[in-house]
């Protein structure tokens, strides 16, 4: 599990530190303490060798005291991740409810067609800034990956470009797919998600990418335990003007208030059911990352914990048999001098 | 201690019963009023998209859709209905949904129109004005910056707008003095955007004034 992957790292985070502090502090020695007591921690880090400090019976001790304490430091720091991402899955959550309503309207007057067949598709993939949330970035890039190839199976003169929102979606897409991204927006959790800045980052995209189609891949927040990678399809203004099949009643049945600007209205619409698809994606994918976040770190904290008990249970073994080896040392050499 | 168990039998059924009844009864205004989408209506997915897709990625499960989160829309039905079903969305809440009302004013580009139970289907774009929502005798009036109207054959009426802002909200010195800002603005304007932007300003700030009543 991603969560369990996450807790993974920090403990090798812990391993690595650990091991440089012993490095520093020992001087040469021939004998390698062999880590006995590591091997029940699992196959993963049994590798690591402890050298014990020369002379120094007790010194594994030392280390391990060393590794609980940046075990126990590593816990609080993410039970207080997990405090801040409650306190801002709260704060989002509402928004995003009441955003749902907002891309309704056009759904039922257009229909949703996610499957249509055009020239020059735009995939538009919201992810996150920040990372440490479980899984989600990977879905959304994973969903947007198969639209692509989606779009290339209709067609080898099928275009399909991306624009990332989210530096971690960036981080994932640049390794393969370079080429079909058009543009990157960054860093949009800072002043939180508002319609006045989602509308900006929509002009952008429309003028920069004239495409039939814009797809928008996202993590719907269903639940706190379940984010759905849902994709939502806006059509652009010269679809709706000619009138493609599939869409809900075809839009000749609807009268234009003000005929004698269609293009216009047309125009207009399209705009704006794109910005109203961004801004709950956004606001969507923010709950979601929040909540993945709040799994994530719940996780490592358990890992943590769980870490910390075994650490200590070693602790204890490796005190009590250097003690028991000082007093077998000290009884047999008495009982050596008493003949 | 059996009459017992019949009084718990029987009141395990009249709950039932008493959840079931509304339930049936349920019309479409209930079920959209309903905030959590616990109910997922069917993806308008077509045939070929479910193929493709399990070429390109058997391993996935499919995504999910808008379509999956919305509730069906009543059918077109052959009588007029004798109330309108509004919508009215912005970004930031629901302000109305599902609302059975008589007949609302909205503020179309070409000025303001009428939509009663009935109206020919219509997409009309609106400007910054006044939308009313009457229900027999009540009136609710919203000022709204600017947004789109679609009326439905079923005699469905979804209002998207960015903003809208009860009446009283208003403070009439300050819609004053924004007209001259505005109209100060546009006469000292540089270029075409500056210009557009206070050509903008001007029709918000008058359509205030005259939906305010002041001068």
């Amino acid at each position: 599990m991603a969560s369990g992957r996450v807790g993974n790292r920090i403990a090798k985070l812990i391993i690595c530190h650990g091991s440089s502090i012993s490095s520093l502090r020992a001087w040469p020695t021939t004998a390698a303490f062999t880590a006995q007591p590591w091997t029940c921690l699992g196959s993963r880090m049994a590798a690591v060798q402890e050298l014990a400090p020369f002379g120094a019976r007790a010194a594994s001790s030392q280390i391990v005291r060393t590794r609980m304490k940046s075990v126990k430091s590593i816990q609080k720091i993410t039970k207080a991740m997990k405090m801040v991402a409650a306190s801002k899955l709260r704060g989002i959550q509402a928004k995003a409810e009441n955003s749902r309503g907002l891309w309704q309207p056009f759904v039922a007057l257009l229909g949703d067609n996610p499957g249509i067949s055009v020239k020059k598709k735009v995939i538009v993939t919201v992810s996150s800034d920040k990372g440490l949330c479980g899984g989600i970035n990977s879905t959304s890039v994973k969903y947007s990956k198969a639209l692509l190839r989606m779009n290339a199976l209709m067609g080898a003169d099928k275009e399909t470009k991306y624009v990332i929102i989210g530096e971690k979606g960036k981080a994932q897409l640049q390794r393969d797919s370079r080429k079909a991204i058009s543009f990157f927006v960054g860093e949009t959790q800072k002043i939180g998600v508002c319609f006045t800045q989602v509308a900006m980052i929509a002009d952008d995209i429309l003028k920069k990418n004239k495409a039939d189609v814009y797809q928008v891949v996202f993590n719907k927040f269903a639940s706190m335990v379940s984010f759905l990678p849902t994709v939502a399809t806006v059509l652009s203004t010269e679809m709706l003007a000619a009138g493609i099949d599939g869409t809900g009643g075809g839009l000749e049945s609807y009268e234009l208030e003000d005929v004698d600007m269609p293009s216009e209205i047309y125009d207009n619409l399209a705009e704006f059911q794109f910005a109203a698809v961004l801004y709950n994606a956004m606001l969507e994918n923010a709950c979601s990352e929040a909540g993945a976040r709040m799994r994530a770190m719940e996780n490592s904290t358990q890992n943590a914990s769980d870490m910390l008990e075994r650490l200590t249970l070693t602790y204890n073994r490796t005190r009590q048999t250097s003690i028991t080896t000082e007093l077998i040392e000290i009884i047999s050499g008495a009982a050596a001098l008493e003949g | 201690m059996l009459s017992r168990q019949g009084v718990r039998s029987g009141l395990r059924a009249w709950c039932a019963a008493a959840t079931a009844r509304p339930l049936l009864a349920r019309g479409f205004a209930d079920a959209a009023s309903e905030k959590k989408e616990k109910v997922f209506g069917e993806a308008q997915v077509t045939d070929k998209f479910k193929e493709d897709w399990k070429k390109i990625a058997p391993n996935f499960d499919m995504p999910k859709f808008p379509s999956n989160f919305m509730e069906a829309r009543p059918p077109v039905s052959p009588t007029i209905p004798a109330k309108l079903t509004v919508n009215f969305v912005l970004p930031s809440q629901y302000e109305l949904q599902a609302k059975q009302v008589d007949y609302v004013i909205v503020p179309a580009t070409s000025g303001q129109m009428g939509v009663l139970p009935g109206h020919v289907p219509t997409i009309a774009e609106l400007k910054p004005g006044i939308l009313s929502v009457h229900d027999g005798t009540e009136v609710k009036q919203y000022f709204v910056s600017s947004g789109f109207a679609f009326v439905h054959a079923n005699s469905v009426t979804d209002i998207v707008a960015i903003e809208a802002v009860p009446l009283d909200r208003f403070d009439p010195d300050e819609v004053r003095k924004g007209v001259q800002e505005y109209n100060q603005k546009m006469n000292s304007a540089k270029d075409d955007l500056e210009k557009a932007e206070a050509q903008i300003g001007v029709q918000v700030h008058s359509a205030l004034q005259s939906a305010l009543g002041i001068s």
